[in-house]
C-alpha cells in the first residue's frame, strides 16, 4: 500500500507523522510505505509572518528543515509534482519521475495572488511571504503618521488576519507614540466587520473605542498611488495601505484542471476529491467553503489520517470530518482570544484575556511540536 | 458558455455565504448564474444588498426545508 503525500506544509505533515504512527507495524513490515514530495527542503510556520511584519519574530525563526519534523519512516523528496495522473494513480515530477500510489493525499497550499486586482502588488504592504513581511515592516518604521487603510480580498487566507492586522497596527503606532497622528481605516468584503457574527460583534466597539473607522461591503476593484476603488463605487483614499490580498490554490493545481482557482472540489466530511475514492485532499487546497487556517489542515489531517489507517486495517473509514476550525485571534493592547467552530456550532468568542494573548505567543514556539504531531 | 453552478454553503460559519459568493463570482464569466446554498437566514437579506450594489442580477430567492437558494448571475 503505497501513500503519496503531495505538499509538505502543515496539513501534509502532521498527516503524514500521524498515519506513519498509525501504520509503523505495516511500515516496519513493508506492507506499507508513505512519501513526501515537496517543493522545498525547509518548513515554514507560516503564521509567524505576521509577526515578522512588526518586528516582533524574526525570519529564521519561521524555518525547520522538513526532514527533521518527519517521523523516520516516511520516504522524503523535494521534488515538486507537475502533473497529476489521477486515473492512473500516479503523479510525475519536475524531476522527470513516476511515482506510483494506492492512495495519494493532496495538500499543496495557497498563494497571495495580489495581482489579480490591478494597482495593488505596487502599492499595498502586504505579509504573507517572508520578502514582503520585512518590506512592511521597513515601511511601517518609516511611516510617521497619515491614513493607514486596511483593504481584504477574497478569498484570504486566515480568516483573523484582517482584524488582527488592524489591531497590531493600533498597537504598533501607540508604541512609537504617533497613534494621534495615525487615522486606521479598516475595509472588508461584507456587510459586517468580520464574516463570524458573534466576532464581528466583539470587534466593531473595539473599533469605536479605538478611533479606527471602518466600511463594509467594500471589494477592492482597482488600487492606484493614492487611493483603493471599490466593486461597490465608492473610493478609500490612503497614505499607507496594508493588504490582506486574495489568494488562489497552487498553479500545479490549475495547470492539471484539478479545480478553479487552484481550490480541489472536496467532499465536506470525507475529504475525498469529488469522483475518486483513493484520492484527498486537506487544507487551502480543499474548495469547501471553511476558512483556510492552519487549524483547518491540523484537524483534517487527523481525521484523514485515522481514516487512512483504519481503511488499511479494517477496510473502512471510522468517521466525518466535522468541519473544526480554531483560531485565535490577536485583539492588541496585549490580549489575545479564540473562535473555535465546526460545521453544526457556531463560534461563542470570549472576551481577550492577556492569558490567551501569552498562549498565542507560547503556540508560536510549540508550532513544531504540532508539527510533529505530539500536540 | 453561461452555466449555472451551485455552491454549497450550508451549515458553515466562516468566511460565511456571502464571503463565498463573492470569491466565486470573481471566478465566473459574464453571464453565468451562480446558485448559492445557505442555511443562514441573514444571506437572504446581505446577499441581494451586494448584488444590487454592485451591479449583478438577482434570478431567484426561495427557502426549501430550511436551505436558502439564492441565485445571482454575473453581469460585469
Amino acid at each position: 500500500m503505497n501513500i503519496l503525500v503531495v505538499g509538505g506544509g502543515m496539513g501534509g505533515t502532521i498527516l503524514a507523522n500521524n498515519l506513519a504512527r498509525r501504520l509503523s507495524s505495516e511500515l516496519k513490515a513493508g506492507k506499507a510505505s508513505i512519501t513526501m514530495l515537496s517543493a522545498s527542503d525547509k518548513h515554514m510556520y507560516q503564521p509567524g509572518l505576521l509577526y515578522v511584519a512588526f518586528g516582533k519574530m524574526s525570519p529564521d525563526e519561521l524555518y525547520r528543515d522538513q526532514v527533521s519534523l518527519l517521523e523516520s519512516s516516511i520516504t522524503f523528496r523535494v521534488d515538486p509534482v507537475t502533473k497529476f495522473n489521477l486515473k492512473e494513480n500516479n503523479v510525475v515530477t519536475e524531476s522527470g519521475k513516476q511515482y506510483d500510489y494506492d492512495i495519494i493525499v493532496i495538500s499543496t497550499g495557497s498563494r497571495t495572488h495580489a495581482e489579480g486586482t490591478p494597482g495593488l502588488a505596487e502599492n499595498a504592504c502586504q505579509f504573507y511571504t517572508e520578502a514582503d513581511a520585512l518590506k512592511m515592516h521597513k515601511t511601517l518604521q518609516n511611516f510617521e503618521g497619515g491614513k493607514v487603510v486596511v483593504a481584504v480580498g477574497v478569498p484570504h487566507k486566515c480568516p483573523m488576519a484582517p482584524l488582527e492586522i488592524t489591531f497590531m497596527l493600533a498597537d504598533y503606532f501607540r508604541e512609537r507614540g504617533i497613534l494621534d497622528k495615525v487615522q486606521l481605516h479598516y475595509t472588508y468584503p461584507i456587510g459586517r466587520v468580520h464574516s463570524l457574527e458573534a466576532v464581528a460583534k466583539w470587534a466593531q466597539p473595539e473599533f469605536d473605542r479605538l478611533g479606527i473607522t471602518y466600511e463594509t461591503l467594500f471589494n477592492m476593484k482597482e488600487v492606484t498611488p493614492d487611493k483603493v476603488i471599490s466593486e461597490e463605487g465608492t473610493e478609500a483614499e490612503y497614505d499607507l495601505l496594508v493588504t490582506v490580498p486574495s489568494h488562489k490554490g497552487m498553479q500545479v493545481i490549475e495547470d492539471n484542471d484539478l479545480g478553479a482557482g487552484g481550490f480541489i472540489p472536496t467532499n465536506r466530511t470525507r475529504l475525498n476529491i469529488e469522483g475518486y475514492e483513493n484520492a484527498f485532499v486537506i487544507g487551502d487546497t480543499t474548495n469547501l467553503p471553511i476558512s483556510k487556517a492552519g487549524s483547518t489542515a491540523h484537524y483534517e489531517a487527523e481525521t484523514l489520517a485515522e481514516n487512512i489507517a483504519s481503511t488499511i486495517k479494517i477496510g473502512t473509514p471510522v468517521r466525518d470530518y466535522d468541519g473544526k476550525v480554531f483560531c485565535f485571534i490577536e485583539a492588541g493592547e496585549g490580549k489575545a482570544t479564540y473562535a473555535m467552530f465546526n460545521y453544526q456550532n457556531p463560534p461563542d468568542p470570549k472576551e481577550p484575556t492577556k492569558g490567551i494573548h501569552w498562549f498565542k505567543t507560547a503556540y508560536n514556539k510549540m508550532y513544531w511540536a504540532s508539527a510533529r504531531g505530539l500536540l | 458558455m453561461s452555466e449555472r453552478k451551485l455552491v454549497d454553503a450550508k451549515n458553515t460559519f466562516c468566511p460565511g455565504p456571502l464571503m463565498e459568493l463573492i470569491g466565486q463570482m470573481k471566478m465566473a464569466e459574464i453571464g453565468d448564474e451562480l446558485e448559492i446554498l445557505s442555511t443562514d437566514q441573514g444571506s437572504a437579506n446581505d446577499i441581494p444588498e451586494w448584488i444590487n450594489k454592485v451591479g449583478h442580477e438577482m434570478v431567484d430567492t426561495f427557502e426549501n426545508e430550511g436551505v436558502w437558494h439564492i441565485v445571482v448571475k454575473k453581469t460585469k
